[in-house]
């Protein structure tokens, strides 16, 4: 890549900092350049956005037709997979699976709840309560 | 010490961080390609039959730390690191750290870092970002890839360095110690130990899915995921690759300009034309990982107006790349150091 091809695009990044990147310079030996952002990696982002807003939805239906608890609506909203719920929360994976089942979180006590309501940095109230 | 840090702007995080800090203990001579090249970053690595995120689990960075222990260790420099399992001796540790002047690098989250715009802020704990003091309560801090130096309240440095998850950070704080002014033969031998890593990585690990090897296996994924996975998923997957690929200057373009520039400032200390000529190669295959992202972007940003042929120009594009990295790596491995 030469200095001059370094791409300068719009992206996430206006307004916070823009990109180092090596490229050559006239004489062709290595040098830096700064970036805005580049198209093709902004539309990467943009479609891992797009497909992160359709589960985010479709996990929302899912919890209003009363498949699934509010942990899997809040775990996708939090962009969460059960790595990192239980790295927040301390449960274990088979835990976590039975709390995602709404007749089994109904039962669970607060203090459990409340874990959760850490994790997903909401309260426990609207956790409780959200209906999808 | 009574040494101003002075913020290095990098395009990787981790060589950002052993950049300015090696630089701070006067190690004048370190730039950010050497530090990749003595820590032997560049790697690349296709896990089969398992997912992350939802897509390919392709790897494109050593173990976060590793550019750092490698060159530090080859350079003579202990790197002291300490993790911590409670979040008040963490902050304790630091505090007492930013008090005696000492800059310090810390692995943190990216998910909760307020500073990064939202698109950014994926459940990422191999961030890397420099602590060089405190005022009003607030950290200062320098991250590798911004351009200029920021803040970080209490709260949220405690946030980001207990971010949970896959390589969570647990608090990690690592700096230099007992670092002396290094011999250009010193140097010699970091560089010519990252290439011989390097080279052994990417041409002789064996299983068929790591280094050039492992370009290949993604090659032939490419061309069978469409029939596989449906047009749509196919074309998710190679966003994810790009993703992972490009992401904030690493990974696959960027490491090769890197890597090239690295041989290019290695050939200042060992004159070889071996070593200019691999960096060539390396030139040749960034603008072709470049390349290869425009390709998928087509496919992705079209998500159902994809073809099989487009699936296969990436593919043949990937085992381009793998030849011509294969070729550098051999001139690498046939030089008499």
């Amino acid at each position: 890549m030469k200095k001059e091809e370094i791409p300068q695009d719009k992206s996430a990044l206006e307004n916070m900092t823009r990109e180092l990147c090596y490229a050559k310079n006239a004489d062709g030996k290595y040098t830096t350049g700064l970036s805005t952002g580049w198209e093709v990696k902004k539309d990467a982002l943009d479609n891992a956005w797009d497909d992160i807003k359709e589960r985010i939805e479709d996990a929302r239906k899912a919890v209003k037709n009363g498949e699934k608890s509010p942990i899997h609506y809040f775990m996708e909203l939090r962009l969460m997979d059960m790595m990192i719920l239980k790295g927040y929360t301390g449960f274990w994976g088979f835990s976590i699976k039975r709390h995602l089942k709404p007749a089994v979180f109904a039962k669970l006590g607060d203090e459990k709840l409340k874990l959760y309501a850490k994790a997903f940095e909401v309260s426990l109230e609207e956790l409780k309560n959200f209906k999808g | 010490m009574e040494k101003e840090f002075k913020h290095i702007q990098a395009a990787h995080c981790e060589n950002g961080a052993v950049t300015s800090l090696l630089r701070y203990h006067g190690l004048d001579f370190i730039t950010e390609p050497l530090a990749f090249g003595m820590g032997s970053g560049l790697f690349y690595l296709h896990i089969p039959k398992i997912t992350i995120n939802n897509g390919p689990a392709v790897f494109y960075r050593t173990m976060p730390g590793m550019i750092f222990s490698n060159s530090s260790k080859a350079l003579g420099v202990t790197v002291n690191r300490t993790k911590f399992s409670n979040e008040q001796k963490a902050k304790e540790f630091l505090d007492q750290k930013v008090k005696e002047g000492v800059p310090v690098g810390c692995q943190v989250g990216v998910f909760n870092l307020p500073y990064f715009p939202p698109e950014y802020r994926f459940h990422f704990n191999a961030h890397n970002l420099i602590v060089y003091g405190k005022e009003n309560g607030n950290y200062l801090i320098s991250d590798p890839v911004m351009e200029t130096v920021t803040t970080l309240s209490e709260e949220d440095m405690i946030k980001v360095r207990f971010a949970k998850g896959p390589l969570a950070p647990r608090g990690h704080v690592y700096f230099p110690e007992n670092v002396h002014p290094v011999s250009d033969e010193v140097i010699k031998n970091a560089i010519v130990k990252g290439i011989k890593r390097s080279t052994f990585i990417m041409l002789r690990l064996p299983g068929g899915i790591v280094g050039v090897a492992g370009i290949k296996y993604t090659a032939k994924q490419i061309r069978k995921w469409r029939d596989k996975l449906g047009p749509r998923k196919a074309g998710l997957y190679l966003g994810q690759i790009v993703r992972m690929q490009e992401e904030i200057g690493t990974g696959g373009g960027g490491f090769r300009f890197l890597y090239a520039a690295f041989l290019e400032q290695a050939n200042a200390y060992i004159k070889n034309d071996m070593l200019l000529s691999a960096s060539e190669d390396f030139t040749k295959a960034g603008d072709l990982w470049r390349e290869s992202a425009v390709q998928m972007g087509r496919i992705y940003k079209g998500r159902i107006n994809n073809e099989q042929k487009d699936f296969e120009v990436c593919a043949d594009l990937l085992m381009q790349i793998s030849d011509i990295e294969k070729q550098a790596f051999t001139k690498l491995s046939k030089i008499k150091f």
